[in-house]
């Protein structure tokens, strides 16, 4: 026993340590965040790199694996009571109850000092900040998901002209079967899936029913005709995907910069494969928003909370980093860095690609729907990808997976 | 035993019960704690709360038995127990069989015994992720196993198990065999250098083929150490998760789902606790099912000895 | 056909085969020869791999000989792979691993051998019960012990000091060991134990006195078992430190998880060779004494 109180000991002197050596150099604020990849990584030092040039010290604390491995990972840090000092999390619901139970701090008073009203573009991101009027979180970019991604390669290998719309597509992809290519890369995981499906509901049930049933939660109009129709359209797309036998979204995105698959459905990060892949937009591929029929995107993205902490000097740090997030600065080199859009209206993104440019412009429009991430919980979103992955993959016919889609949305919060 | 030693205690009636063997109890405080606060403790929390609407953190709100019907008519819960029999059952019947004939063989005087021994052992020291990563990529039909026999001229050789939702679950058992195999050929192995001599010179006296005095001898007489090989891969197949995770990601589709991932991801991703600790409280439900027998069997055996 | 290097306690038991090349023996080399194919593959691809160039990869199979040999990967495995924005590669976790492996391999094996020897020598009532709770927690998915666990190293102040980890690993580990060594002392005569009992000797004399002496084989086999679990586990070395103390696993997850961009499998390769690199050491090291271990401490259930 007398090991463990050794322990206890060593473990406090410890953090003791490390709270005068924060005092030494600035403050030292430990940020966890799941960006590991090249581009991301390249983003993520964008931020490092404009704290670290304010004397302080960013401590990074990256975990790889996406959301799902570092979310468990984030949030027992913060209910064991030894919080970093900021976090990525998707914004919207993910992070309510951490705030009901007072676990992140209030930054109303940053929000209020730099105007975050009047600036951010599309609004409904910093709703999803809010609870009850009080702002907990920066928004720090825009990821969409309604894209899909076309391979000249392979359109120009079948002689046939590359679509501009998902109509097109669903024409030509008999022809470009034939002639050896897959028309549609799909990787086999529920998330993708429910991209690709979104997508296409979107294109086809059209806008009102989409958001009949994303934000209304109409179950019967998810067991109406438009959402047949969707079902139906899913199904066939199902079919001119049943030759796409990889997991990852990257090695889908892969075939279709590779010239073997025709198309992609999948979000505006999949343009950072393509910027690595040397490919230019317009003449190596095609990226068609809203699948080329309905100029509107949804705006999901990231954001970044700040777990209570009791050391006031840490918190007025905390704030700071809060405040140079959402900087105009920060905000064009990261997004530049990231492919994402920013969350602010007011800076000039000239430097974007084709990609991106579209993307504003649909932004500077107001084609603007609420994401996923803030109309369901995760756990209706896990059910319904849950179901697409079982939809996908196996012969389920459109009308049962319809059905249990309906199911789901009556039951969806 | 225990129970033979406690009458013999009551019968010579010590004048305090509680410090009798007060060293021993007090040496044994560690894992007293153990079993008491964090596996009974943890389970009583997790059953517990398994009842309430947690969502993503844990809130006593009492909702009855509505996160078990749920489960009970979730697809991918009924998809994953079943991929687990399927992989429980063949990787149980897999490894005790394989196992013990390696055993046998490496225990039939061979020359480079050390060698082969080692050979069938080291995978035991790498992680889940690691053979979960390195089977995906030998599996992987466009430059794996798959390509290579095609490249020797076997044009039309198909073997694509992770990417068929039929055959998935026997990729992942491929993987598990080679990664859990070693130990159990250990275990085995040290059973039958415990096994005498001269059992097998009566057996030969006797004229009983070297097979079958294997089937008919020597294996009851291993039943100890069938029953702590059991233990252990049972234990692995019921926390199957990291290989599953490295190798498939649970698909194509929900082909490779497994009960341990349906809690996790429920818990983590859902961030829906209630649910998650439903589907781990039937987990443990069919542990203790599976346990009370060896239980019964193991302390019944060892009283009568 | 005798094997010079197996001492008494390891001879082979089963009947002598006849002659070297008879038709049976010709049966039991080939199917051993095949076995070890299958075990050695992987190994064979990982090495293989992690010599390989980016290019080469990409068009050539996975078993292919590497064309023109590259330890790149492996430099950058060790000290220049990124993870977010530190790009120091597996090196950083090295030194934490070890600081963690040290003071967990040798808590948990210093309680499991007492509580071993708790149950085999001093059983008192109840002990078999706690037993039993303990075999049934062996197979309790950690995953979901999480919570709870992280609530009550919060209320015993230990959260995020690599002391908490040392107290989960120990928890832990203790199913397993436990029934290791109480298997084995099991094994030890009983009169031996009952002498000692004669003279006088108490519960801490017999221990260090006549049961540590005589366990040297089933330590062999709980270091063995500990070092592969402690060094190869994620999920409560990143839930339960911080980025500072990171295990070299995280970092391994963190080279070979990333979605995004192109996957270096050479890279991963290489990392998952290092990281590996200390079990498998132990392992190749270790491999009669473990097999004597687990005959002392598994057989004799």
């Amino acid at each position: 026993m007398s090991k463990i109180m050794q322990r206890l000991v060593a473990g406090t002197a410890l953090t003791a340590a490390s709270a005068t050596m924060a005092l030494a150099e600035g403050v030292k604020l430990e940020v966890t965040h799941w960006w590991t990849s090249g581009g991301e990584a390249a983003a993520v030092s964008k931020f490092a790199e404009a704290w670290n040039a304010t004397g302080n010290t960013w401590v990074d604390g990256a975990i790889a694996g996406s959301g799902g491995t570092a979310r468990p990972i984030i949030i027992s840090r913060i209910l064991g009571g030894d919080p970093m000092a900021a976090t990525q999390l998707n914004h919207g619901r993910q992070a309510q109850e951490l705030i009901e139970a007072g676990l992140l701090l209030d930054l109303t008073d940053v929000a209020e000092a730099g105007g975050w009203k009047d600036i951010v573009n599309p609004t409904s991101l910093l709703d999803a900040c809010t609870l009850e009027g009080r702002i907990y979180c920066v928004p720090v970019n825009i990821h969409s998901a309604q894209w899909i991604w076309l391979s000249h390669d392979a359109y120009e290998k079948a002689g046939l002209t590359v679509p501009t719309n998902w109509h097109e597509f669903v024409a030509s992809s008999g022809d470009l079967e034939a002639a050896g290519t897959l028309p549609l890369a799909m990787g086999q995981q529920g998330w993708q899936q429910n991209i690709a499906f979104g997508a296409i509901t979107l294109a086809v049930a059209g806008l009102d029913a989409w958001t009949e049933v994303n934000v209304n939660k109409n179950a019967d109009v998810a067991r109406g005709p438009e959402y047949t129709a969707a079902f139906e359209a899913a199904a066939a797309s199902r079919a001119l995907a049943a030759k796409s036998n990889v997991q990852d979204w990257n090695q889908a995105t892969n075939m279709v910069i590779t010239g073997q698959a025709g198309a992609q459905i999948m979000g505006d990060w999949a343009q950072g494969e393509f910027a690595v892949a040397g490919a230019v937009e317009g003449e190596d591929y095609s990226c068609l928003p809203g699948l080329g029929l309905n100029a509107v995107l949804d705006t999901g993205g990231d954001a970044f909370y700040f777990p209570v902490n009791e050391d006031p000097e840490i918190t007025a740090a905390q704030k700071e980093l809060a405040a140079l997030l959402i900087s105009p600065e920060v905000q064009v080199s990261f997004n530049l860095a990231k492919g994402s859009l920013p969350v602010r209206g007011d800076i000039d993104m000239s430097a974007a690609n084709g990609c991106m440019q579209k993307g504003l412009a649909i932004l500077a429009d107001g084609g603007v729907l609420p994401s996923g991430d803030i109309s369901f919980s995760q756990d209706t979103t896990l059910q319904i990808e849950d179901l697409m992955a079982q939809f996908w993959s196996s012969d389920m016919s459109a009308a049962d997976a319809q059905a249990a889609y309906a199911k789901l949305i009556e039951d969806a919060d | 035993m225990t129970v033979a030693s406690d009458s013999s205690h009551r019968r010579a009636k010590p004048p305090n019960r509680l410090f009798k063997n007060w060293m021993a109890k007090i040496a044994s405080l560690p894992m007293i704690l153990t079993a008491l606060f964090v596996f009974v403790g943890g389970t009583a929390w997790t059953i517990t709360y398994s009842f309430t609407g947690s969502r993503m953190l844990p809130k006593i709100k009492w909702v009855g038995f509505d996160q078990y019907e749920r489960l009970w008519e979730t697809d991918r819960w009924i998809i994953s127990i079943k991929n687990l029999a399927v992989y429980g059952g063949c990787s149980l019947i897999l490894t005790l069989v394989l196992g013990f004939t390696l055993a046998a063989c490496l225990d039939r005087k061979i020359r480079f015994e050390s060698a082969f021994r080692t050979i069938f052992l080291y995978p035991f020291a790498l992680s889940f992720v690691v053979t979960g990563l390195v089977w995906q990529w030998i599996l992987n039909p466009d430059f794996g196993l798959q390509s290579v026999v095609r490249g020797w001229g076997w044009e039309s050789f198909t073997f694509n198990p992770l990417n068929d939702p039929e055959t998935v679950m026997f990729g992942l058992l491929i993987a598990g065999l080679w990664q859990g195999t070693g130990l159990i050929m250990c275990i085995m192995l040290a059973g039958l250098r415990g096994i005498d001599e001269d059992i097998w010179k009566a057996a030969r006296v006797d004229g009983i083929g070297t097979v079958k005095t294997y089937v008919m001898v020597i294996i009851p007489m291993m039943r100890p150490v069938f029953i702590t090989a059991l233990v252990l891969i049972a234990s692995g197949i019921i926390k199957l998760y990291d290989l599953v995770v490295a190798q498939t990601g649970g698909g194509p589709g929900l082909s490779s789902e497994v009960p341990a991932k349906y809690v996790i991801e429920y818990m983590f991703r859902a961030q829906n606790l209630g649910q998650g600790f439903a589907a781990s409280t039937m987990m443990l439900c069919s542990v203790v099912i599976i346990l009370i027998p060896w239980a019964y069997l193991e302390f019944g055996g060892r009283k009568r000895g | 056909m005798a094997d010079t290097t197996t001492n008494t306690a390891q001879e082979p038991r089963g009947p002598k085969p006849k002659k070297t090349f008879s038709r049976a023996n010709i049966f039991l080399y080939g199917m051993l020869i095949m076995v070890s194919v299958y075990y050695l593959l992987p190994l064979y691809v990982m090495i293989v791999t992690s010599l390989k160039g980016m290019p080469e990869i990409r068009m050539g199979n996975v078993f292919g000989p590497p064309m023109e040999i590259t330890f790149e990967p492996w430099v950058k495995a060790w000290s220049e792979a990124c993870t977010g924005i530190n790009c120091d590669g597996l090196s950083r976790g090295f030194g934490n691993s070890v600081r963690i492996l040290v003071p967990s391999v040798l808590m948990s094996i210093v309680i499991a051998s007492v509580n071993g020897y708790a149950l085999s020598n001093w059983k008192f009532k109840g002990s078999e019960t706690f037993f039993t709770i303990l075999i049934i927690g062996a197979f309790i998915p950690y995953q979901t012990m999480l919570y709870p666990i992280v609530i009550m190293l919060r209320e015993i102040g230990l959260m995020g000091s690599i002391g908490g980890l040392v107290l989960v690993h120990t928890v832990f580990g203790m199913p397993i060991l436990t029934l290791l060594f109480r298997n084995y002392f099991a094994s030890v005569p009983e009169e031996l134990f009952k002498a000692a009992r004669v003279d006088g000797a108490g519960f801490w004399q017999i221990y260090f006195q006549i049961m540590i002496p005589m366990a040297l084989p089933i330590f062999v086999v709980a270091i063995i078992l500990q070092v592969t679990g402690i060094w190869n586990d994620f999920l409560f070395g990143v839930i339960y430190t911080k980025p500072a103390t990171y295990p070299m696993t995280v970092q391994l997850n963190n080279i070979v998880n990333s979605v995004q961009g192109v996957k270096e499998y050479n890279v991963n390769m290489a990392a998952t060779l290092l990281t590996g690199l200390v079990p498998l050491v132990i392992y190749f090291a270790s491999g009669k004494l473990f097999v004597r271990g687990i005959a002392a401490g598994a057989v004799k259930g």
